[in-house]
């Protein structure tokens, strides 16, 4: 491979990483409002993107803290950990692009979620995997928790989050995210049939509950690998530049 | 437990699973259960979410103005619209149907 042609790969990263840290940090400011609509301060609200910084962990905790309150706490980390649980499938695939000391894999790490990688796997060499990867985290990092803090802050100006329907909002939300999932037969059975069992057991278990024990679904369609027609991506994302 | 301390068990929680996958050694992906689990636990906490979000009131159900802001979300992202503007036009539907006096 000559120069020109290696360089190509890495602009090519680099424009990746930028458009794809651009779309996240766009829903960042949906993130802030809901936050602080569900009863996170604006300080809370930052911690948790700067800390936990995985967007659907952090939609979850909120939800499940709107619904049921700081008594639904234990369930809501429950939550918010077991939608985590992908970022530690992703670091399996990431960790040898990577490479460095213990230190960087840390930071690494940290930065290890749906937009990283499938920035960093869809690239041709090596170093363009690192640009791509290392591009989305810092664009990602800085944009999620602008937007966090601007979202939390408007959240915070808009008072009565009902009657902005804001409450309607994080359904949408949850909707997004799930989206570009919903393209294998497996997929589409365990949502439909989770969205049941929440549903069913929602006058009978404490708020949050029905959400962990739904996940008990996927558990079973999993482990028995029913309704496989086709093995989904690794990193199921629909954003330019990916 | 206060709220402080949700958001930071959580978070450390979140960040432990993502330095786990740096620490367990690559064959763990041998085999295709463990992934396909994982993901799959992704679908169904968010769809589960997207249920109890819409219909869930406390302990209870009820079928309000969030119902017709989710079908205004699914046709815009079926129509591919982005996440934001989606999001933001659900709201207004919710919205502007509370201000009519129903849900």
């Amino acid at each position: 491979m000559g120069k020109i042609a290696r360089s190509r790969d890495d602009s090519a990263a680099l424009r990746a990483g930028l458009a794809v840290g651009l779309a996240a940090a766009a829903y960042g400011v949906s993130y802030g409002a809901l936050a602080v609509a569900a009863g996170l301060d604006v300080w809370q609200t930052c911690v948790m993107s700067l800390l936990m910084f995985t967007g659907g962990s952090q939609f979850a905790l909120i939800g499940v803290l709107a619904t049921g309150g700081v008594a639904a706490g234990p369930t809501a980390i429950a939550s918010a950990a077991i939608l985590g649980i992908r970022n530690g499938i992703y670091g399996v695939r990431v960790a040898p692009i990577i490479g460095g000391r213990w230190w960087k894999k840390v930071a690494a790490a940290w930065v290890t979620i749906d937009e990283t990688t499938a920035v960093a796997i869809n690239q041709p060499t090596l170093k363009s995997q690192r640009i791509g990867f290392w591009t989305t985290a810092a664009a990602t990092f800085l944009g999620w928790n602008l937007t966090s803090l601007i979202g939390a802050l408007i959240g915070d100006a808009l008072g009565d989050p009902r009657a902005w329907g804001l409450d309607a909002a994080a359904a949408a939300a949850f909707v997004g995210l799930l989206w570009p999932r919903l393209r294998q037969l497996q997929t589409v059975a365990v949502a439909s049939a989770a969205a049941v069992v929440a549903i069913a057991l929602t006058p009978v278990l404490l708020p949050g509950l029905p959400v962990l024990v739904a996940g008990t679904v996927a558990i079973v369609v999993g482990a028995f690998n029913w309704f496989a027609n086709a093995e989904p991506p690794l990193v199921p994302l629909e954003r330019e530049g990916v | 437990m206060t709220l402080w301390l949700i958001v930071i068990v959580a978070s450390l929680a979140c960040l432990a699973m993502k330095l786990a996958g740096y620490l367990v050694p690559p064959s763990v992906l041998d085999r295709p259960a463990p992934s396909r689990i994982a993901n799959l636990l992704t679908v169904a906490l968010l769809a589960a979410l997207v249920a109890v979000q819409t219909f869930g009131s406390g302990t209870g159900l009820q079928f309000d103005a969030r119902v017709p802001a989710l079908v205004v979300a699914v046709i815009l992202f079926a129509l591919r619209v982005p996440f934001v503007v989606v999001v933001i036009l659900a709201a207004a539907t919710a919205a502007l149907i509370r201000l009519s006096g129903w849900g």
